[in-house]
């Protein structure tokens, strides 16, 4: 929690530095629960440009939000056909490759951005993917990673929403992104930039906290910390089980 | 209904977990197979993650073994003492196949190895099974009955020891090296080992098959609870709420395989049988051989 508003004020901080154009920002919850039933989640990300001059004149304000799990180090493997059988023949090690990554932004990223600030805040989907240790035999390394984010697409890890991002008069906007059912818990770091004529002019960082909650926080714990006792709890379990549908059927044949 | 997995960390419909855990329990009760074999695969192409995939189907196995054997006791088809054998030989077994499996883990391919494993254990039993089944069979129908082979080898072989249930008097060592054979092969292969434990015990053994299917159950329930615990110590990959969802379907289904079993003929049970392992063989290695529509996987470097 405390972690969670040091970011708040840092973020705040760095957009009173920057800009005239501030971002106030709201979240439909800044906490997503994961229990049993848990089915994939929605977040409206909504907020306001402050500011204490007019509108300024030239390219219109546009608005990117880009949504990040925790980051985990990969491996990406490529199967090829060896003595007929299909076969993992090479690999390409990633270092940090968050788990779930969105970026929705008010017109296609291409007009919203320009590349050297999609390089230096880090916001499109390979920006946010950081390789580096491709070992020396395999020379094309970029189709690793390229496969990587294709895999993850299709199963809607990562997700590119242009359009995703309404802005109403150049000062109120508002985001949908829609978290998948397979959601791995953690800090989702939230960014909301603002940009004129590709640049950001001022940016806002906050986090939103992903957790298991209720039995799933409790089992996971014990898996962890207790294991012995979990495996023993999951076979007690297995042997109860067994017994009840032995017992119930000897009784309903009787 | 949709339900979130703690430890798998994926949400999958609780209805098509209890379905597969019926149609595993079913057939566990039926031809005396934990179903391992079966299980981790289907489990592996709903998307659960391989790892939590094989330690909880080797929870599930427990369970679904455990109904089983029950209903075997009851009707007295278990023969203990031989079962305790194939235990104490399953138990080195497993201890040996551990090892390699992470000697060839350390080496890479591991799952290239599992595949192969799967590919040729299930082709050679499947087939082997079903040709003999379908010869069996037809004798039956055309009113001849195939004499027992009483003089092999094994008659001769020292430390002999009556099993009374069986009806065999037997050296111990051929049931201890079955059992080692299949404790390794189950701990390279994360099953519990009963599609490989029951020919063995038919073909190699000379046990009836009604004994059979009880008797490896037995052995089973061992070697998978084992195999469970050490997953659970050692990698975190039992997911119990997965696991009460197969094992819910799973019990039941069993309780159902056993009447179904006990209608049967012996013959066309393993015919049946024989079928099940061909065509689990079939599907891994059209998996192997043919092109998969994508090349490259994903996986966490540790």
């Amino acid at each position: 929690m405390r972690a969670l508003l040091v970011l708040i004020t840092a973020g705040m901080l760095v957009g009173a530095a920057q800009a005239e154009e501030d971002i106030v920002l709201g979240l439909n919850q800044s906490e997503v629960s994961i229990s049993t039933n848990f089915n994939g989640s929605e977040i409206i990300i909504f907020g306001a440009v402050k500011r204490e001059t007019p509108i300024p004149d030239g390219p219109e304000l546009e608005v990117v939000v880009t949504v990040s799990g925790p980051s985990k180090p990969l491996v990406v493997r490529r199967k090829e056909k060896k003595f007929g059988i299909w076969v993992n023949v090479d690999a390409v090690e990633v270092d940090r490759a968050p788990s779930f990554y969105a970026v929705a932004t008010s017109a296609p990223l291409r007009e919203v951005l320009n590349r050297i600030e999609d390089l230096r805040y880090k916001i499109s989907v390979p920006r946010a993917i950081r390789s580096v240790g491709a070992p020396m035999n395999i020379m094309n390394s970029a189709a690793f990673t390229e496969a990587l984010i294709r895999i993850r697409r299709k199963e809607n890890q990562y997700q590119l929403i242009e359009d995703g991002v309404t802005v109403d008069q150049q000062t109120l906007f508002r985001a949908n992104v829609q978290l998948p059912a397979a959601l791995i818990e953690g800090d989702y770091n939230t960014r909301i930039f603002l940009t004129r004529g590709g640049k950001v002019i001022s940016q806002y960082e906050t986090v939103i906290d992903v957790r298991k909650v209720g039995l799933e926080r409790w089992l996971y714990n014990l898996s962890r910390e207790q294991s012995l006792i979990y495996g023993l709890l999951s076979l007690a379990i297995a042997i109860a089980a067994g017994w009840a549908a032995s017992a119930a059927f000897a009784l309903l044949r009787r | 209904m949709q339900i979130y997995l703690p430890i798998a960390e994926i949400s999958v419909n609780a209805f098509l977990l209890l379905g597969l855990g019926g149609i595993v329990g079913v057939l566990s009760g039926m031809f005396g197979v934990g179903g391992g074999f079966l299980i981790t695969p289907l489990l592996f192409f709903i998307g659960i993650p391989p790892a939590v995939a094989v330690a909880t189907g080797a929870n599930q196995i427990v369970a679904s073994s455990f109904s089983a054997l029950l209903a075997h006791l009851k009707r007295k088809t278990v023969d203990l003492r031989m079962g305790s054998v194939l235990l104490a030989g399953g138990l080195v077994g497993a201890a040996g196949g551990v090892g390699i499996f992470n000697y060839l883990k350390s080496l890479g391919q591991v799952d290239l190895l599992v595949n192969l494993c799967y590919v040729v254990f299930l082709g050679i039993i499947g087939g082997l099974m079903f040709i003999e089944s379908v010869n069996a069979l037809y004798k039956t129908r055309s009113g001849k009955r195939q004499p027992r082979k009483k003089h092999t080898w094994i008659q001769k072989l020292p430390f002999k020891m009556r099993f009374r249930v069986t009806g065999l008097y037997i050296s111990v060592i051929p049931p201890l090296l079955v059992g080692a054979f299949v404790g390794l092969l189950a701990a390279i292969m994360g099953v519990g080992g009963g599609f490989i434990m029951v020919p063995a015990m038919i073909y190699l053994l000379g046990m009836p098959t009604k004994v059979v299917v009880g008797t490896s159950l037995f052995q089973i329930i061992f070697v998978t609870a084992f195999t469970t615990l050490l997953h659970a110590t050692t990698n975190y990959t039992v997911d119990i709420i997965l696991a009460v969802l197969l094992l819910v379907g799973g019990v039941i289904g069993a309780q159902f395989g056993t009447t179904l079993g006990a209608k049967l003929k012996a013959e066309q049970l393993r015919i049946l049988l024989a079928l099940l392992v061909l065509i689990v063989c079939g599907k891994l290695a059209l998996d192997l051989l043919l092109q998969p529509s994508e090349l490259y996987s994903i996986g966490f470097s540790s």
